[in-house]
């Protein structure tokens, strides 16, 4: 079972499936600890964000911090008005989902004192081995590092999130684990979970460390 | 590398173009193709080549008009209200008859309209899009691995033919992720003896210019343009058919709502619904012969877009108004499901859809 601190901050690459790896530990947080906000500060891109699963969040009893124009066609790098119950309210444990690479983690300098004050926080950095532009490991410790900076905040662990998308088999993550073990060297942050689409998960015969399920939005298209 | 990579649509596009030799990228950023300015910008300064943002659209097509004189391989990409701001440029491209590849990222319009996808700019992406008597040749990709295939193709069109290439996608294609092979065959290079790249004090000046002032030569300029359009009506229209042997149902459908398409025709398959579908992938030249040949066993056809219905007059001119051609839409950002398809898919079988 993961554990989870006060804060749990999602930063990662441009397309390295952030949105997906947050909906899905605030999921798997709600069941631990019940009083759960999911936040969706990606002001970078308006296509596909957390305001999406607006109604599978409810259902579900969890908090959805996102911006009042989140989803709709205005099309406003602005965040939500109640950002700081995410700090503020010590009782509810919250996932944030933050933009992609550097430009979208500036969004989070709003609420970076509180957050390294208060000391009860973790901040991943979800890789993907398959992304153009992060397939080395050294690339991607760049990115890691533009990340930190714009928002802050040091890295606490990585996330391999790497996927081919629907085209993903177990054979495909299977090859990202030397990957995320490179960068794990190279950055000194340690891989706090694989993630797997449960799909797969019955294929998966050999033991990963930290194997996390994924539970995926069907698509229509 | 023969791996697969995960990439969005836009970024396919990109990635095509650098493949393609095009080391010259000039745009403005707008939503939904932002990400296609955002990967050159990480991507052009580590290849040597140049990655712009202009002071505004106008400015970028403009600067794509400076290097196509200068006969490199070069692009700008928008989406549609910026599609609107190049078209003075378009019309002076092919008024120099110079190269180059356009992208467009449809939006919903008219006017500011909204972020949301959209296939309404079909009109001026095929009926020029810009004053004068002229043509671009319209590339629709329908997946992301085409977004980066056909990117390719539109350079080597646009540079064979002197005009400009347009790839026309929606803001669906742009964002969606799909694994892309980017292993491909690099197409011809051709010569371009016309383009200003200095004389070396061995010939005369080639001068690029739109401006003509007798009007005879102006018209026998615009002959021999539509000579060279002719041709490349005959040999460069692309489309893909899918189920229609045997179909007595068309559904004519581009981009991503030919993927919407698709699933609806299996469905009404699998309902015993004879019916089939054409993807024109070339948007112009629009592909004529698969209608000729439908028209024979068609009952009706049913264009699916994404706009108030813009390619039905395409497909009414194709089949020559023999057979009924109906409209399936969405407008203003919306996307038709594929319920909605099969439901006219079944309308036009004369029975209700098992939904």
């Amino acid at each position: 079972m993961f554990r989870y601190k006060h804060i749990t901050l999602i930063c990662g690459h441009y397309g390295s499936g952030k949105t997906n790896v947050a909906l899905n530990m605030a999921m798997d947080l709600k069941k631990q600890h019940g009083n759960t906000a999911l936040a969706d500060l990606d002001i970078v891109n308006p296509y596909f964000r957390t305001a999406d699963s607006r109604q599978m969040l409810e259902s579900l009893g969890i908090r959805l911090i996102c911006s009042d124009y989140a989803a709709s066609n205005v099309d406003l790098p602005s965040l939500p008005q109640d950002i700081y119950a995410i700090t503020e309210l010590k009782e509810m444990k919250t996932v944030i989902d933050i933009g992609g690479d550097d430009r979208g983690a500036l969004a989070l300098g709003r609420l970076r004192d509180a957050i390294k004050t208060e000391g009860d926080y973790d901040m991943f950095i979800v890789v993907n081995r398959y992304r153009p532009l992060t397939r080395g490991a050294e690339q991607t410790v760049d990115v890691i590092r533009e990340i930190e900076q714009a928002c802050g905040i040091a890295a606490t662990g990585l996330i391999n999130n790497s996927n081919l998308g629907e085209a993903t088999t177990i054979q495909t993550v299977a090859d990202s684990i030397k990957y995320a073990e490179e960068i794990s060297s190279l950055s000194g942050l340690p891989v706090v979970m694989t993630t797997l689409d449960e799909k797969l998960f019955s294929e998966c015969s050999e033991t990963v460390p930290g194997l996390f399920p994924l539970k995926l939005q069907d698509k229509i298209i | 590398m023969a791996e697969k990579v995960l990439m969005k649509g836009n970024e396919a596009i990109a990635e095509g173009a650098i493949i393609a030799g095009c080391r010259h990228y000039f745009g403005y950023p707008i939503t939904p193709q932002t990400e296609i300015a955002a990967y050159m910008a990480k991507r052009m300064p580590k290849i040597g080549g140049t990655f712009l943002q202009a002071e505004s659209e106008i400015a970028a097509i403009n600067m794509v008009y400076g290097v196509a004189a200068a006969g490199k391989r070069v692009m700008t990409s928008s989406s549609s209200p910026g599609i609107s701001l190049k078209g003075e440029g378009l019309s002076y491209l092919a008024g120099c008859d110079l190269p180059a590849l356009v992208v467009n990222v449809e939006r919903g319009g008219p006017g500011l309209g909204g972020i949301q996808p959209s296939q309404s700019d079909y009109f001026l992406a095929t009926r020029s899009g810009g004053h004068g008597d002229f043509r671009m040749i319209v590339l629709a990709p329908a997946s992301v691995q085409e977004m980066a295939s056909l990117t390719i193709r539109g350079f080597d069109l646009a540079d064979k033919y002197r005009m400009t290439s347009m790839i026309l996608a929606d803001g669906t294609m742009g964002q969606m992720m799909e694994p892309v092979d980017l292993n491909f065959e690099i197409g011809e290079t051709y010569d371009k003896p016309w383009a200003a790249r200095g004389t070396d004090m061995k010939r005369e000046h080639n001068i690029i210019n739109s401006l003509s002032l007798v009007p005879e030569e102006l018209e026998e300029l615009n002959f021999k343009r539509f000579e060279k359009y002719a041709e490349i009506e005959k040999n460069e229209a692309m489309w893909e058919e899918y189920l229609m042997d045997d179909a007595e149902i068309c559904v004519v459908s581009f981009g991503i709502t030919a993927r919407i398409s698709k699933n609806a025709v299996d469905a009404a398959r699998s309902q015993g619904i004879r019916v089939g579908m054409i993807r024109p992938i070339t948007l112009w030249p629009f592909p004529k012969l698969p209608f000729k040949n439908a028209v024979s066993h068609i009952k009706e056809f049913i264009s699916v877009e994404m706009s108030m219905g813009q390619m039905i007059e395409d497909v009414r001119l194709a089949t020559e108004c023999r057979r009924p051609v109906t409209l399936c839409n969405r407008v203003g950002g919306m996307i038709p499901s594929p319920e909605q398809v099969l439901a006219s898919i079944a309308e036009a079988d004369g029975k209700e859809a098992d939904i």
